[in-house]
């Protein structure tokens, strides 16, 4: 997609699919550079209140041990948004690379591959992720390959689904009937044409893993201390819910505006397919 | 503009219908149509895709499509003025005073509610009569429109109803509140020819008996010229021409209306037959063909085609013509390698093709091409024209850089496109286009045969003309063989120089297109022609009603008895409800596969099987 | 169309043998499923017994509870005998709290079955009347609004949702107790007071989906011939919607509704643990927690057998309500 291209349909979008797109843009960007931003090291105890409130040396409080919010929210926003981005690409990539190999390869391939996707879809994903994180533990690594598997077999059933239909369409059984080999018919006359429903997915599937990975924290199950995502953040500042303090307002915001800007933009996309 | 009858029932004055085009600006889809109908007439909206002729109509419904609406004018039916009313008021005239028969009746019935409780609906919720009362009327109204056991119909659900009974039971829901005006939008244009012919039929009777006042919208002037009193052309939203029905066919005025008429009946294509070579381009042996697990005796567990075989040399065009569901398309997907024969061969050159896709050469896939039906899906609408003509250059021949583009250029000058057409999506361009790109993609293989499956029916008359005209120049100047494949019997006999008849998997009739002149032919294949509508007024009385078969043993669809059996009106029991026909050859050198060669294959007196 | 009554136990017995035919590969789905979950939490993971007694253990020691917890037996006998005694009922011995599995469950299963009904008693009605409200009003400003509204819910966390209930209407309202802790001889009253949050919390994430998935399958159904052709015999939307449209979304409408209620599974997971719930799904958090493997595997085959469960009922009550099927 040119730049222009892309501009002119973020014109297109409605209220909601502009607001969506800022909050992920804003969410993106602060991920990338926001931690060269901290005013503060993210681990040190520099507030002797803890709990603290809005103020200019902690412009977002201080968190349960006196530690600034901001730059811990800078660094947890990075966790989330780089685990849950990672995790997400590696369930599409493997979810979309086995679906061309379903729709394209064999019947019994087919039929093996989606048998055992649709085992994998019949396990509720946090029940799943839960039994992976008892059996493997929780690096970030782990986590991440963990929240990805959970996800492959959502993607690989759109995704086939996408496939096979391309596959009976007239212009992929012309390339057959050219003579075309089963590769160059997988990468250039179907999976150009999955790409925007696969975008959408690939949205779905972010927030899904982020909403995951943030539970799994909130549960003292995910990201392990030092490091905190902000689910993790959420967790640890638990008690100031008493006083409303930001250290947990903060965090519970920046998650819900991630989410919610995502959905939102997806929502406002004309191809997105819905689940 | 006619004169106004005196006793105009309905009236249009100035209609106009907008809607907002994909650049926010608003532009009318139809504008300053005048016209009046008196009661008990039939007129007919007449035009190509585009032309504005069902949003007319609709908006007779008071109905625009599409976030559309009704932007200008008046509509008067009987003493309503429609556009003035409110949507309560609007609501109570649909289904009561002015009612619809849609295009497809087989989506426009509900799949999960009885035929009965769909047809009574309108009639129950406007309160014209109670549900008993309306029943009955309607069991009635079933046997009108010729539809069997009329009483049995109610409870049962669309699905279990063929496409021209839906039309009927559609047609039928319409009447239930003699209605004043009844809008009719292309109800027979999904159905084949010879399904066609028997709902004209009944449509006709029931509109003849009832004088019910009615609105006809179709493409087809042959159709309509059976239908209609008065004929009104449309052109890109506007009035073209309008008049009655003879005077519009004997004598059009307007240039567009002679260019609709000439594009109907092509004129045949009048080459002469190249010297032939001993050894024909293309042979298939008996092959038989179709879906599921094959049998010892090399039957498919759903067969398709069956035993068919056919010759076809260079520079010739076989024509092969069928039904929906005839096998026709299948015959191609069994040429190019896509579906393998369960039995029997194909030849190239005389020399045997490897059956499926896996073991032919690049050589032999470059040497046969294919073109499908509907060209919106079978270019990649991911790729640019150019992206699509380049791939076969690359894969066939190598061709990069400058030697493609010069090719590509070439390739564009043939199918007559601009080049700036080139960096183009191919959602970008017209149907006649996108045609033009997908036979240039063929011809960018420099192919010996070319398989066109339907390639001109999604298309409007004019346009698929053009795309014939061009087909015929290109086999002219490069001397490929073509095998086409239509429903069109017309267009058939007037471009192809052999044709084959497919029914039910069976090549029931085949022969030079000169034998297809005379006088005897396969039961089927008289069937076909004697159906296709004729551009005159008069033809539908005069084709008669379909004869009463005669009587034969019980069980007409056994698959070791003739195809046609169940509809043949030569039948004959203890023969042909007895064995299997023989392939036969008439004195006229046309093939069929039929128990009989003598006279009784001859037409009825009063249709002529070739205009020619 | 000849004997009618013939053809009627003919299309009986075809519908019986249909739905048979899903039963019987929910069943074999489910054997999949056991097998997968036993794979990853027995199989993979090394070896339980050199866990259990750490670096400093003796090979014999290993070897001997190695023996005891029947490790050394081959793979495919160690399934066996874990289904079977899924199947009878007995899921082995907790590691952690050293009595049977099932007794541990048999107390939290009640709690959790209460919670599950109530949210479903009070999210379906309102989900399916969103849903057609949303779809009636199409594009109104009535859609809109509840569109943001659903779509903000179903991507809020209900950790979010549930802390600010806590928030809300424990600290600043102090309406509800933020523990939700039923005693043996509560009232209904009681009853219902203590689980008000837990399940306004899981109703709001699964409603929401529910009412989104409602909406879209009608919405699909609005733009078919058949509503256009409706509108056209002059009938109300209220009653296209009604007569025309739901009957033909029945099947996506269950399976919407199934689909969401099995949202409730992993919901109840992250509200259980919030109002300290003793219910299954933090019981299996617990497992989780102190890597109690039996506990672990039983509580999620319930919970996977559940949502099987909540999957066939939709696609058995999709095919009755499909006249296709019904009527063949």
């Amino acid at each position: 997609m040119s730049v222009g291209r892309f501009l002119r349909s973020l014109r297109g979008l409605s209220l909601a699919g502009r607001i969506g797109f800022g909050l992920v843009l804003f969410w993106v960007v602060t991920a990338l550079i926001g931690p060269m931003l901290a005013p503060h090291p993210v681990g040190a105890f520099v507030d002797r209140n803890v709990f603290g409130g809005y103020s200019s040396s902690f412009p977002l409080g201080s968190d349960y041990l006196g530690r600034d919010v901001l730059s811990r929210l800078l660094s947890g926003a990075r966790y989330t948004i780089g685990l849950g981005a990672s995790a997400a690409i590696a369930a599409c990539m493997v979810g979309t690379g086995l679906a061309l190999v379903a729709a394209l390869g064999s019947r019994w391939t087919d039929e093996l591959l989606s048998r055992f996707m649709d085992t994998l879809l019949s396990i509720p994903s946090k029940i799943l992720a839960l039994v992976l994180i008892a059996a493997f533990g929780s690096s970030l690594l782990l986590l991440m390959v963990i929240a990805a598997f959970t996800y492959v077999p959502g993607n690989y059933r759109i995704a086939r689904a996408l496939a096979v239909n391309l596959n009976q369409m007239d212009f992929v059984v012309a390339a057959r009937a050219r003579g075309e080999r089963a590769l160059h018919i997988a990468l250039s006359e179907i999976l150009p044409n999955m790409i925007h429903p696969l975008l959408a997915d690939f949205g779905l599937r972010f927030v899904f893993i982020v909403l995951l990975l943030s539970a799994l924290s909130f549960l003292g199950l995910g990201v392990q201390p030092p490091a905190a995502d902000l689910g993790s953040l959420v967790r640890e500042n638990i008690s100031g819910i008493v006083e409303g303090a930001p250290a947990i307002l903060i965090p519970a915001l920046a998650i819900a505006t991630l989410t919610v800007g995502v959905n939102m933009l997806i929502d406002a996309l004309p191809h997105a397919g819905r689940k | 503009m006619a004169p106004a009858p005196a006793t105009s029932y309905v009236a249009v004055s100035g209609l106009r219908v907008s809607a907002r085009g994909p650049d926010g600006t608003d532009f009318d889809i139809v504008r300053d149509i005048d016209f009046t109908l008196a009661r008990g007439e039939v007129l007919a909206l007449i035009g190509e895709s585009g032309s504005g002729k069902t949003t007319i109509a609709l908006a007779l419904l008071g109905h625009a499509r599409n976030g559309a609406a009704i932007t200008g004018g008046s509509i008067r039916v009987g003493d309503v003025d429609l556009l003035s009313l409110g949507a309560t008021d609007m609501r109570a005239l649909r289904g009561n005073r002015i009612s619809y028969v849609a295009q497809s009746a087989a989506a426009a019935f509900n799949p999960a509610r009885t035929i009965m409780d769909q047809a009574v609906e309108a009639v129950c919720v406007h309160r014209l009569m109670s549900r008993a009362e309306a029943e009955a009327k309607a069991i009635g109204l079933f046997g009108e429109l010729g539809l069997p056991r009329p009483e049995n119909i109610g409870r049962k659900y669309p699905h279990q109803f063929s496409g021209g009974q839906l039309q009927r039971l559609m047609a039928a829901m319409a009447l239930m509140s003699d209605p004043d005006l009844v809008i009719l939008d292309e109800p027979t244009t999904a159905l084949d020819v010879t399904t066609q012919i028997g709902v004209l039929q009944a449509f006709r009777n029931v509109v003849r008996r009832r004088g019910t006042t009615a609105i006809y919208v179709s493409h087809d002037l042959a159709v309509v010229a059976q239908m209609a009193d008065h004929i009104l052309v449309l052109q890109q939203g506007h009035i073209v021409e309008t008049g009655a029905t003879a005077r519009m066919i004997e004598a059009p005025a307007q240039e567009y209306t002679r260019t609709l008429m000439a594009a109907a009946h092509p004129a045949p294509a009048m080459a002469e037959r190249g010297p032939v070579a001993s050894v024909p381009l293309l042979e298939v042996r008996g092959v038989t063909a179709g879906y599921g697990r094959i049998d010892a005796a090399g039957t498919p567990a759903t067969p398709v085609l069956r035993d068919v075989s056919l010759t076809l040399h260079r520079g010739q065009t076989l024509g092969v013509i069928g039904e929906s569901g005839s096998g026709k398309s299948t015959l191609a997907r069994t040429i190019c390698g896509l579906l393998p024969p369960a039995r029997g061969e194909v030849l190239l050159d005389g020399a045997p093709l490897p059956p499926g896709l896996k073991g032919r050469s690049r050589e032999n896939f470059r040497r046969v091409q294919i073109a499908f039906q509907n060209a919106d899906v079978a270019l990649n609408p991911a790729q640019s024209v150019r992206q699509i003509l380049n791939r076969p250059l690359a894969f066939y021949h190598g061709l990069r850089g400058a030697a493609a583009a010069a090719r590509i250029a070439e390739l564009l000058d043939l199918i007559q496109l601009p080049a700036s057409i080139g960096d183009k999506r191919c959602t970008e361009l017209s149907g006649g286009q996108k045609q033009r790109v997908n036979l240039a993609r063929t011809l960018a293989a420099n192919p010996d045969l070319i398989l066109c499956d339907e390639v001109t029916s999604a298309l409007d008359t004019v346009v698929g003309a053009a795309i014939l005209d061009l087909l015929a120049d290109l086999q002219r100047d490069l001397g490929i063989g073509i095998i086409f494949i239509s429903h069109d019997i017309s267009t058939v006999r007037a471009i192809c120089d052999d044709i084959l008849v497919l029914y039910h998997g069976h090549a029931v009739e085949q022969g030079p297109r000169d034998a297809f002149t005379q006088a005897r032919h396969h039961p089927y294949t008289r069937l076909l022609v004697s159906s296709v509508p004729e551009l005159r007024v008069g033809w539908l009385p005069e084709a008669g009603s379909a004869p009463a078969l005669p009587p034969v043993s019980a069980s007409v669809d056994a698959a070791e008895l003739c195809p046609f059996l169940s509809r043949c009106d030569t039948r004959e029991a203890g023969l042909c409800d007895a064995s299997f026909p023989a392939r036969q050859r008439l004195p006229a050198g046309n093939e069929i596969l039929c128990h009989f060669a003598d006279q009784r294959l001859a037409p009825p007196a009063h249709s002529q099987i070739c205009a020619t | 169309m000849t004997a009618s009554p013939d053809a009627h136990t003919q299309g009986g017995r075809q519908l019986a043998l249909m739905i048979l035919g899903r039963i019987g590969a929910s069943v074999v789905t489910l054997i999949l499923v056991a097998l997968v979950v036993f794979a990853i939490s027995s199989l993979l993971p090394g070896d339980a017994a050199q866990e259990a007694l750490g670096q400093s253990a003796t090979p014999e020691q290993i070897a001997a509870l190695r023996q005891e917890m029947g490790l050394d037996r081959p793979a495919y006998e160690r399934f066996g005998t874990w289904a079977w005694g899924l199947i009878g009922g007995d899921a082995g011995q907790s590691l952690v709290a050293n009595m049977p599995v099932g007794d541990i469950i048999r107390e939290r299963l009640p709690n959790s079955l209460i919670l599950a009904a109530i949210t479903t008693l009070v999210a379906v009605p309102l989900a399916l009347g969103i849903g057609i409200a949303s779809a009636m009003n199409r594009d109104g400003r009535l859609d809109r609004a509840l569109n943001i509204a659903t779509l903000s819910m179903v991507a809020l966390p209900e950790f979010l949702v549930a802390t600010l209930a806590v928030l809300i209407f424990s600290v600043w309202l102090q309406w509800l107790p933020s523990i939700a802790l039923v005693p043996e001889e509560a009232g209904v009253a009681e009853l219902l007071k203590a689980l008000a949050m837990p399940v306004a919390a899981l109703a709001i994430v699964v409603m929401a989906q529910m009412a989104r998935m409602t909406r879209a399958a009608i919405i699909d159904q609005l733009d078919r011939p058949y509503v256009e052709m409706a509108v056209l015999k002059g009938l109300s939307l209220r009653r296209i919607i009604l007569t025309h449209v739901l009957p033909n979304s029945v099947g996506p409408i269950f399976n919407a509704v199934a689909l969401s209620l099995s949202y409730l599974l992993g919901g109840a997971i992250i509200v259980e643990t919030i109002f300290n719930y003793p219910g299954l799904a933090s019981l299996m958090v617990n497992a989780v927690t102190s890597r109690d493997m039996p506990l672990l595997q039983a509580c999620a085959m319930i919970f996977c057998a559940a949502y099987l469960a909540l999957m066939l009922i939709a696609d058995v009550a999709a095919i009755l309500a499909n006249p296709r099927l019904r009527n063949q």
